[in-house]
């Protein structure tokens, strides 16, 4: 990311961004992204405000052109009450619109965004989403790495899944999950019981912890079998996610 | 090499609009410093000092106040508060996500650094007239002359930003060489009273007594042969350290 960003110097290859070559266009190609960063780094010297007008003196963007697209910003962020507060008093979700904004600030042709919602609650995440929704609705490209798969669900056209620093698939979100984990997933207690009968019907399955997952495009015929042999809460039956696609292709293993 | 354009404005730009939101605070040691300084020891125990080389003892410090407070402001400024902004506020990282440049971002503490410095010395420039200590026109070059000055600490003081592991440690040089700088730059007694290689160690090593000695001689509006060696020695300092600093703050942010 830090060198799509022109921020790291790139170990090798070629990169290009927006046609530029990262080495010999940073400028060009900063002056083009709008960047979010995982971390906080708003200018706590100053009110939400004069932060998106200082940033936008970092573009050379000329002062009445700035002081527009800042109100036009925190309206589109819904911080026009927050407008003259210190970064300090605001709220987690609302530093984060603050940097989106910020972001923003140069009309970007390529907005990145580093774990946009990491720490919300779900309001903050849900109001981050619809704003990134409609961004993208607006023609906007985004490009975003994120550990919340229901976030990559909601939000990508095109995903990569990435894992050690190898790509290890990519496609619509859709796409990958039909692919690599079915239409549902069937998911039943570890008993002796269900093992013998899965394994009579020559239906492969995973462990996860002390539960059984079938990744089945025919739900209701394996969960059919399986009422049989087990306590019926013991079942449940639910579509698969992209969560289950990433646990299947990075296994369980904690990554530390 | 090193990559500036005038984009640097805008990273000064923002210090400046940060000083001016604190401003109140920010203006009492330019005017309660000489003020302190001037009653405790020119006033005070300046009346056991008769004169020093014939000028009266308040007189003789008076340039020295303004050559500390110069050094003060511009070397904290780039140590203390650039590590803030570079360490805890990602200030740096965030603007360096925007098309100005790492060298842009430091050149424009530095410069920022060295306006403080000359902001504090007009300040006391009136407080010193209204107690006499200072003759005119001459002491207006205080004025260009702290921005200079204030360069030259600026630069020391990123170069040790630059490497300090942690925000304590830049409490090292703050005591092993401000300090000392502070006491033996020929500000509160003549150079000549030190034994002779610690003078010639002052000279060659302690930046602080060339910026007393050409603002005594502003001050007094006495300027000497010596004045323009001072000159040159910081001239060639403020280029090595200013040029060194953007080096090694490139290397600390860009790994």
């Amino acid at each position: 990311m830090k060198m799509i960003q022109c921020v790291s110097p790139k170990t090798g290859g070629t990169l290009e961004v927006l046609d530029m070559d990262v080495d010999t266009h940073q400028r060009e190609i900063k002056g083009r992204l709008g960047v979010v960063p995982q971390e906080n780094n708003l200018d706590p010297d100053f009110s939400a405000y004069r932060n998106l007008l200082i940033y936008a003196r970092y573009f050379g963007i000329p002062r009445r052109e700035a002081e527009q697209r800042a109100e036009e910003l925190l309206a589109f962020m819904q911080l026009e009450e927050k407008r003259d507060v210190l970064i300090d008093k605001l709220s987690g979700g609302m530093k984060r619109r603050l940097i989106i904004a910020r972001a923003l600030i140069n009309a970007p042709e390529l907005l990145i965004l580093d774990e946009p919602t990491i720490g919300l609650d779900p309001q903050a995440r849900h109001l981050i989403w619809e704003k990134l929704r409609s961004l993208q609705a607006g023609g906007n490209t985004l490009v975003l790495t994120t550990h919340y798969l229901d976030e990559a669900e909601r939000l990508c056209d095109r995903l990569v899944i990435m894992d050690h620093g190898k790509i290890l698939v990519e496609g619509a979100p859709a796409d990958l999950i039909r692919e690599h984990a079915g239409s549902d997933v069937v998911e039943v207690e570890r008993t002796p019981e269900a093992i013998a009968r899965l394994t009579g019907l020559g239906v492969t399955y995973d462990v996860a912890g002390d539960a059984l997952q079938v990744f089945t495009n025919r739900p209701h015929d394996v969960a059919r079998e399986l009422f049989e042999v087990c306590r019926h809460e013991a079942v449940t039956v639910r579509p698969a996610t992209l969560e289950d696609v990433f646990l299947r292709l990075t296994g369980r293993r904690l990554r530390e | 090499m090193i990559d500036i354009t005038g984009r640097v404005q805008s990273v000064w730009r923002r210090n400046w609009d940060a000083f001016l939101r604190t401003y109140r605070v920010n203006f009492i040691p330019p005017f309660v410093e000489p003020v302190l300084y001037l009653l405790a020891l020119g006033f005070g125990l300046g009346t056991y000092i008769e004169a020093v080389d014939g000028i009266p003892y308040p007189v003789f410090i008076a340039p020295a106040l303004v050559s500390i407070s110069v050094m003060y402001s511009s070397f904290f400024e780039c140590t203390y508060s650039s590590f803030v902004r570079m360490y805890y506020q990602k200030t740096f990282d965030a603007i360096i996500a925007t098309p100005v440049s790492i060298d842009e971002v430091i050149a424009g503490e530095m410069l920022w650094g060295a306006t403080r410095g000359m902001i504090y010395a007009t300040l006391m420039l009136p407080v010193l007239l209204l107690f006499g200590v200072v003759t005119m026109p001459s002491s207006l070059l205080l004025i260009p002359f702290a921005y200079l000055a204030g360069l030259l600490f600026a630069g020391i003081g990123m170069c040790f930003t630059a490497i300090t592991p942690s925000i304590d440690a830049l409490n090292y040089p703050a005591f092993l060489f401000i300090t000392p700088m502070f006491l033996f730059s020929g500000t509160f007694f003549p150079l000549d009273l030190l034994p002779q290689p610690i003078q010639y160690f002052a000279l060659a090593a302690l930046p602080l007594t060339h910026v007393v000695s050409i603002n005594r001689a502003i001050t007094l509006s006495a300027f000497s042969p010596a004045n323009l060696f001072s000159l040159a020695w910081i001239a060639v300092a403020t280029v090595f350290f200013l040029v060194l600093a953007i080096r090694l703050m490139k290397r600390r942010l860009i790994a």
